[in-house]
C-alpha cells in the first residue's frame, strides 16, 4: 500500500442514540407534567365558551380575590426584598457567632410545610396566642385578617430575595466597596451607586421568585385566612372554593389567569435575563 | 515627610501579618514595597490607606496623625491589584465617580475626566465598559479614577501583578514618568525585584512581616544586609564553605578564599552569595581562579547563561554577548571562575531555609 493511499476514516463512528433518547425523554416528560395540566385547563375554559369566562371573572367575590392577591403580593415584594438585601448583606459581609445557625434558619420555610407555618401563626397571633392577645387589647386582629395573610406570605417567600442576593454578592467581592469609600463615597453612596448596581440581577432573579410565591401561596394563607369570601379569599383560595362548590368554569377561570400571570413574569425574567447575558455591558 | 510609618503591628488570629514595621517615605519619593506573598507587605498597605486598623502603631500622612482616620477622610489614592472598577460604569463615569460623591460641578467634573482620560491616554474609549478592556487599559482606568480626587499620596497594591510581561514593563516605565511628571508621594507593592529596582527611588525590603533592609536599589542590590536580601534580590549563587584552621575553602575542595575581612578564628560552615554577574569565566586562569567544567552555555538574546561546575556545587554565571563573541566556549571545557564580589553568611543561621526557598524559585538545582 502506498503512502498516500490510506483512506481517511472517522476514528469512531459517532452515535447520537443516548442525545435524542434523553431529549426526546425531557419532552415527553415536559408535556405529561406541565403541558398537560395548562391545556386542560385552556380546554375546559374555551369549552364553557367566552360569556362565562367574563361571568365568572367579573363576578364580586373572583375580582375581590384577585385584588387582595395583589395587595398581599405588592407588600411581601416590597418589604421581602428590602429585609433579603439586608440578610444577604449581613451574612455574607459581617461575621458573628451562631451566623450559621441563623443563616440555616433563612431556609427554614423552604424546608417547613406551608400549612405547619400557617398553624404556626396562629399559635402565636391568634386570639389565645401569645402575641395576638396582646395585639387583641389593642384591638388589632391579625389572623382571619390581611396582616396575618401578609405574615404568612412573607414567611413563605422569605428565602427568595436574600438567597438569590447572596451568592452574587459573596462573588462581587469587597473590593469595589473599598475602592468607592477610598474615593471618598460614603456608606449610603457607596451601597446605591456600587453594591446595589451589582447585585442588581440576583434581586430581580428573587423578586420574580417572590411574587410567583405569592401570587400562588395557598397552604399557609388558607390556614391564617380563614378564607372569607369577600374579605380574607385570595386568588388561589377562590379558585379552590369554587372548585368546592362545583363550580369548575369559574375555577378554570381563575387558574388560567393566574397560571398565565406567573408564566408571563418568568418568561419577561428569562429575556430580559439573555439580553443581560448577551450585552456585553453587564457581563 | 510625605508618609510616616510608625511601628505597626497586625494580627489575623493568630497569625503576625505586620511585626513592627517602621519607614519613612519622602515627599515625591516613589518607594516598593519587596517582598515574597504572604510577608505582609499588602497588610502594610492597606493599613496606610486605613482599609485594616493596626493593632497597635502610628500613621502620619502629610506631618498629621491619621491613624484614627477612616479611608475617607485620609484622602490616599489607591490602586488595588484587580483594579476594582465599578463593572456596570463606563471608563468614563468609573474616572468621574469619586468627583460625583463630593458633589463637584458637573463642568468641572467633565473636564478633570477629559484630562485625566488624556493623561492616561485612553481617548475613544470612554464610552466603554471595563469588561471591553485590556489588562493594561483597566489599569490606567484605575490610576485616572484614583488620580481624580487628587489625593496627596498614592498607594498601588500590585500595580502590574496581573499583567503580562510585556504589558508591564511598559506600564511600569510609564508610571514612572507619571510620577515624574505629577510628583506625587507614591508607595508600591510587589514581588516582583525587578519592578522595584526599575522604577522605585527607595525600596524597603518586607519579610515575614519585618523590615529587612531599606535602601536605594544599588543599595539593597549591591550591600545587601542579611541573607534573605540577598538571595531575594536577583538571582544568586549559593556556595558552601568552610573556615578551617584560619583559612577559608570552598566545600569538599582545596579551593581556597583569600578574605582578610572575615573573623576566621573560629572553625565553622559559611556561604558565600555571589550573583551570576559577579562570577568572571576565564579560559586560563591568569587571574587566581577556581577550576571548574562547564555544563552547559545558554544564549539569553543580549548575554549568555553559563552553567558551570565547581566540585559538587553548580554555579550559574553570565556573559555578555560582545564579550562572548571571538571565544569558543563548549560544553565540557575546562574553564576558571573567579569571584569579583560575593556576600559571606554564616551558615547557622538558617541557611537550608534560604537554600530550599532559592531552589523553590528555580535559582538553583
Amino acid at each position: 500500500m502506498k503512502d498516500n493511499d490510506v483512506c481517511i476514516r472517522p476514528i469512531r463512528k459517532q452515535s447520537h442514540f443516548i442525545e435524542y433518547t434523553l431529549t426526546f425523554s425531557v419532552i415527553i416528560w415536559f408535556i405529561i407534567l406541565v403541558m398537560a395540566p395548562v391545556y386542560g385547563i385552556l380546554r375546559e375554559v374555551i369549552r364553557n365558551g367566552a360569556g362565562i369566562f367574563i361571568d365568572s371573572i367579573s363576578s364580586p367575590a373572583a375580582i375581590h380575590s384577585f385584588k387582595l392577591t395583589f395587595w398581599i403580593t405588592v407588600t411581601a415584594i416590597f418589604i421581602n426584598t428590602i429585609f433579603g438585601v439586608m440578610l444577604a448583606l449581613v451574612f455574607v459581609k459581617q461575621d458573628f457567632r451562631g451566623k450559621i445557625f441563623l443563616e440555616g434558619l433563612v431556609d427554614l420555610p423552604f424546608a417547613v410545610s406551608p400549612v405547619v407555618a400557617g398553624f404556626m401563626f396562629i399559635m402565636l397571633f391568634g386570639p389565645n396566642g401569645w402575641l395576638g392577645s396582646w395585639f387583641g387589647s389593642y384591638n388589632i386582629k391579625i389572623i382571619y385578617a390581611l396582616p396575618g395573610m401578609v405574615i404568612a406570605t412573607l414567611f413563605v417567600t422569605l428565602p427568595f430575595v436574600a438567597r438569590e442576593v447572596m451568592p452574587v454578592l459573596a462573588e462581587y467581592g469587597i473590593e469595589q466597596e473599598e475602592a468607592a469609600y477610598i474615593l471618598g463615597a460614603s456608606k449610603w453612596q457607596t451601597f446605591w451607586k456600587v453594591t446595589l448596581p451589582s447585585i442588581k440581577w440576583g434581586l430581580v432573579y428573587g423578586i420574580t421568585l417572590t411574587f410567583a410565591r405569592s401570587i400562588g401561596e395557598f397552604g399557609a394563607v388558607l390556614v391564617v385566612s380563614g378564607s372569607i369570601i369577600n374579605k380574607t379569599q385570595t386568588a388561589t383560595l377562590h379558585i379552590h372554593q369554587q372548585f368546592t362548590d362545583f363550580n369548575y368554569a369559574g375555577a378554570f377561570t381563575a387558574s388560567l389567569i393566574l397560571a398565565v400571570l406567573s408564566f408571563s413574569i418568568l418568561i419577561i425574567m428569562k429575556c430580559v435575563y439573555k439580553r443581560k447575558e448577551k450585552g456585553y455591558r453587564w457581563a | 515627610m510625605g508618609i510616616v510609618v510608625r511601628d505597626i503591628y497586625k494580627r489575623f488570629g493568630g497569625f503576625i501579618a505586620v511585626d513592627g514595621v517602621s519607614f519613612d517615605v519622602r515627599e515625591g519619593e516613589l518607594v516598593a514595597l519587596l517582598g515574597p506573598s504572604g510577608s505582609g507587605k499588602s497588610t502594610i498597605l492597606r493599613i496606610i490607606a486605613g482599609l485594616e486598623i493596626p493593632d497597635r502603631g502610628e500613621i502620619y500622612l502629610k506631618r498629621e496623625n491619621v491613624t484614627a482616620l477612616s479611608p475617607r477622610q485620609r484622602k490616599v489614592g489607591f490602586v488595588f491589584q484587580h483594579y476594582a472598577l465599578f463593572k456596570h460604569m463606563t471608563v468614563e463615569k468609573n474616572i468621574a465617580f469619586g468627583l460625583e460623591v463630593q458633589k463637584r460641578k458637573r463642568k468641572d467634573i467633565e473636564e478633570k475626566v477629559r484630562e485625566l482620560i488624556r493623561l492616561v491616554k485612553l481617548e475613544g474609549y470612554e464610552g466603554h465598559y471595563p469588561s471591553q478592556l485590556s489588562g493594561g487599559q483597566r489599569q490606567r482606568v484605575a490610576l485616572a479614577r484614583t488620580l481624580a480626587t487628587e489625593p496627596s499620596v498614592l498607594l498601588l497594591d500590585e500595580p502590574f501583578g496581573a499583567l503580562d510581561a510585556k504589558v508591564r514593563d511598559n506600564l511600569a516605565k510609564w508610571l514612572k514618568e507619571l510620577h515624574v511628571k505629577l510628583n506625587i508621594t507614591s508607595v508600591f507593592v510587589t514581588h516582583d525585584q525587578n519592578e522595584a529596582i526599575e522604577i522605585s527611588d527607595k525600596i524597603v525590603v518586607i519579610n515575614r512581616g519585618k523590615v529587612e533592609q531599606i535602601g536605594t536599589a544599588k543599595d539593597v542590590y549591591e550591600h545587601p544586609n542579611s541573607k534573605f536580601v540577598a538571595s531575594f534580590i536577583g538571582n544568586v549563587n549559593v556556595v558552601d564553605a568552610v573556615i578551617k584552621n584560619g583559612l577559608i575553602f570552598i566545600k569538599d575542595t582545596d579551593f581556597e578564599i583569600i578574605d582578610r575581612d572575615i573573623d576566621v578564628s573560629v572553625d565553622r560552615d559559611i556561604v558565600l552569595l555571589v550573583r551570576p554577574e559577579d562570577i568572571l569565566v576565564e579560559k586560563d586562569s591568569k587571574q587566581e581562579g577556581f577550576p571548574c567544567m562547564i555544563q552547559d552555555v545558554h544564549y539569553r538574546g543580549s548575554f549568555y547563561e553559563f552553567n558551570l561546575c565547581m566540585g559538587d556545587t553548580y554555579i550559574r554565571s553570565v556573559k555578555d554577548k560582545d564579550d562572548f563573541l571571538g571565544k569558543k566556549w563548549e560544553k565540557n571545557q575546562k574553564a576558571f571562575v573567579v569571584f569579583k564580589q560575593y556576600k559571606i553568611f554564616d551558615a547557622s543561621e538558617g541557611h537550608w531555609e534560604i537554600r530550599e526557598k532559592l531552589r523553590q524559585l528555580g535559582y538553583i538545582e
